[in-house]
């Protein structure tokens, strides 16, 4: 990104002065120097774009890891006011509605299992369904999976999928309200027939990590996580149904913002106000989305919790948390001194509510809640806690993951899927994959180093650092 | 398979990619289109055409026919389970008539990457001194 038309407001933060003449919101960059310089400069101009949509409050946001998107950039976070004409846009959101990740900790630790990580990784990778064209065992039809879109992973734990336990670490409790099946097409329906517990390919996964380094001890303890513990991380989102929400309303919107004279920066911002009837249509069906996701994870919560107690009888996995990063959320936030209800975009973003949060399950209540920032494969993850400034930064958000730093097209130029399989084994990591293509696009160096974005996040104040796992399996669509 | 598909039919994007298609008409360059978007999910040229698919939209915005003509391939083909390799497509004004043929997906087709869908961005259909040419990025 060119960095001279940036003023750094602090060492993490810059923002785009205006033109002359130029009329829009602000726009706020966090990072350090080196990640802005890495950072494409599409991630200037989209982000800049959103600053430009009617309703926004506060400043349109990229956040550390942030990239080039569609609409949004990835690691965008904005958000409108629906009483002074505040959006809603499908590609604020993402096509994969409420991809996120469930967090699991073991009471195992590496050394419990270091035998038996090559039976782990072909159990898990024989169990969980995973990659293009991979269906589940479950099959629903229409008027059950319009039960799933209503109760999110209350269903699925009415269904056996999980515990009671499960819902009270889930954002929403596992339940998004509003969902309207009835604005999700017949199209999206059939298409999620047989993808209720199934992974998904590209950036998706599910890791067996090893907690590594602990950042911050009291976070750490509130969270159950100590040094040498087996966590599992599960990377997915609402599938098929979720996509194909997405592609039918980023069409209708593009429609709708032309008819109701939104003027449009550019067609990929496609949106609707939030309270006229087209905006409230997409608002009920990625409220039903969410809920697919939401049931999605939990399904594979349990399918992993099975593969685990095969090989390990006694092993129990509790939810730590479960977080969504590409949602559009109603939340009350402070705005000059008052609250008020806002709808939050945030495509590659994730929400990162800080200590006190009347939300937050009372274990995190004082701490703040989690924050997962997924790695490569090959790298690692973090686990961060929310923090009060955040509030006052991002409306609550952090990063979300390492971020790419290269397209997937000149990946494949620069690896091959079999020699990376073979090389992180030499390092210890397991990778378990139908696809050695999707193994390549997602190698390790295509992505940003977490360590310089899990640094920057806590140093611009989104989130701090708790603990750093190391992955030991990976399962890659 | 682990080899970049055929490399005019794509173009850089940071996170996802960016599809072309070309042909002598704009169907034919549709029809590119949808090859390439397949091609990032399977080896195109091991898929048999055992089963066809049969779609139709109106549309009269060209940039919106191709994204719907592409979103709707990607959504029949994943509620039939179908992996789709060849693709034929006719127009009449604003309505668009169009075929796919593939199969139900087996366990000795590559696997390359599922495509969610395509998108609005860098979206241009447009003629060329030697025929049409549209393209858009793929969020995969």
């Amino acid at each position: 990104m060119d960095l001279s038309r940036l003023q750094r407001l602090n060492q993490w933060c810059w923002t785009l002065p205006l033109a002359e003449g130029e009329r829009r919101g602000e726009v706020r960059i966090y990072g350090s120097r080196e990640l802005l310089e890495a950072m494409d400069n599409k991630v200037m101009e989209q982000i800049t774009n959103v600053a430009r949509l009617p309703g926004l409050v506060g400043p349109a946001m990229a956040m550390p890891d942030a990239h080039w998107g569609y609409g949004f950039p990835i690691g965008g976070v904005a958000a409108f006011d629906p009483e002074k004409g505040g959006i809603i846009s499908a590609g604020g959101v993402g096509f994969d509605i409420s991809c996120g990740i469930r967090c699991l900790r073991t009471n195992l630790d590496l050394t419990d299992v270091v035998g038996k990580l090559p039976s782990l990784a072909r159990g898990l990778s024989e169990n969980i369904p995973a990659g293009v064209g991979e269906e589940g065992e479950l099959k629903l039809n229409v008027s059950e999976l319009d039960e799933v879109l209503i109760g999110g992973a209350q269903w699925a734990v009415q269904c056996g999928y999980g515990t009671e336990a499960d819902l009270k670490f889930i954002e929403e409790n596992g339940r998004m309200t509003n969902p309207v099946p009835e604005n999700v097409s017949m199209l999206a329906k059939k298409r999620q027939r047989g993808e209720m517990g199934t992974l998904g390919s590209g950036n998706h996964y599910l890791e067996v990590q090893v907690v590594d380094r602990i950042h911050d001890r009291p976070a750490a303890e509130a969270y159950g996580l100590h040094e040498g513990q087996i966590v599992v991380s599960i990377h997915c989102g609402s599938r098929g149904l979720g996509h194909q929400i997405g592609t039918d309303y980023l069409v209708s919107l593009a429609k709708a913002a032309s008819r109701l004279g939104i003027s449009l920066p550019d067609r990929e911002l496609a949106c609707a106000p939030i309270n006229s009837p087209e905006g409230q249509q997409y608002i009920g069906a990625m409220n039903a989305a969410m809920n697919c996701a939401l049931a999605n994870r939990q399904i594979l919560t349990h399918l992993t919790r099975e593969t685990f107690r095969h090989e390990v009888a006694d092993a129990v996995l509790d939810t730590l948390f479960d977080v969504s990063h590409n949602t559009c959320k109603p939340e009350y936030h402070s705005v000059n001194g008052g609250k008020r209800l806002l709808y939050v975009h945030r495509k590659g973003a994730t929400r990162a509510f800080g200590p006190g949060n009347p939300s937050l399950p009372e274990r995190y209540r004082a701490i703040g809640q989690p924050v997962v920032i997924g790695g490569s494969m090959g790298t690692g993850s973090y686990i961060l806690a929310g923090t009060a400034e955040s509030e006052r930064l991002a409306f609550s958000s952090a990063s979300h993951g390492a971020g790419r730093a290269m397209s997937r097209h000149q990946a494949l130029k620069q690896w091959r899927g079999r020699q990376l399989v073979d090389e992180l084994a030499r390092e210890g990591i397991l990778i378990r994959t139908r696809s050695m293509r999707g193994v390549a696009e997602e190698a390790p160096g295509a992505y940003k180093d977490v360590n310089l974005v899990a640094e920057a996040t806590e140093q611009a104040g989104l989130a701090r650092r708790v603990a750093f796992l190391r992955p030991k399996v990976c399962v890659k669509g | 398979m682990n080899s970049a598909p055929m490399t005019d039919a794509y173009f850089e994007h940071g996170a996802d990619v960016g599809i072309v298609g070309r042909g002598a008409t704009i169907e034919q360059a549709f029809e590119d289109a949808a090859r390439a978007t397949f091609a990032i999910m399977t080896d195109l040229d091991a898929v048999h055409p055992i089963e066809t698919v049969n779609l139709e939209l109106e549309e009269a915005d060209n940039e919106l026919a191709l994204v719907r003509w592409l979103n709707l391939l990607l959504g029949l083909a994943r509620e039939r389970g179908l992996a789709l390799g060849q693709f034929h497509l006719e127009r009449d004004g604003m309505r668009w008539r169009g075929t796919a043929s593939g199969e139900p997906w087996r366990a000795a087709l590559e696997r390359g990457v599922e495509v969610k869908g395509a998108t609005l961005t860098m979206l241009e259909v447009k003629k060329t001194a030697s025929g049409w040419e549209a393209r858009c990025i793929v969020d995969v």
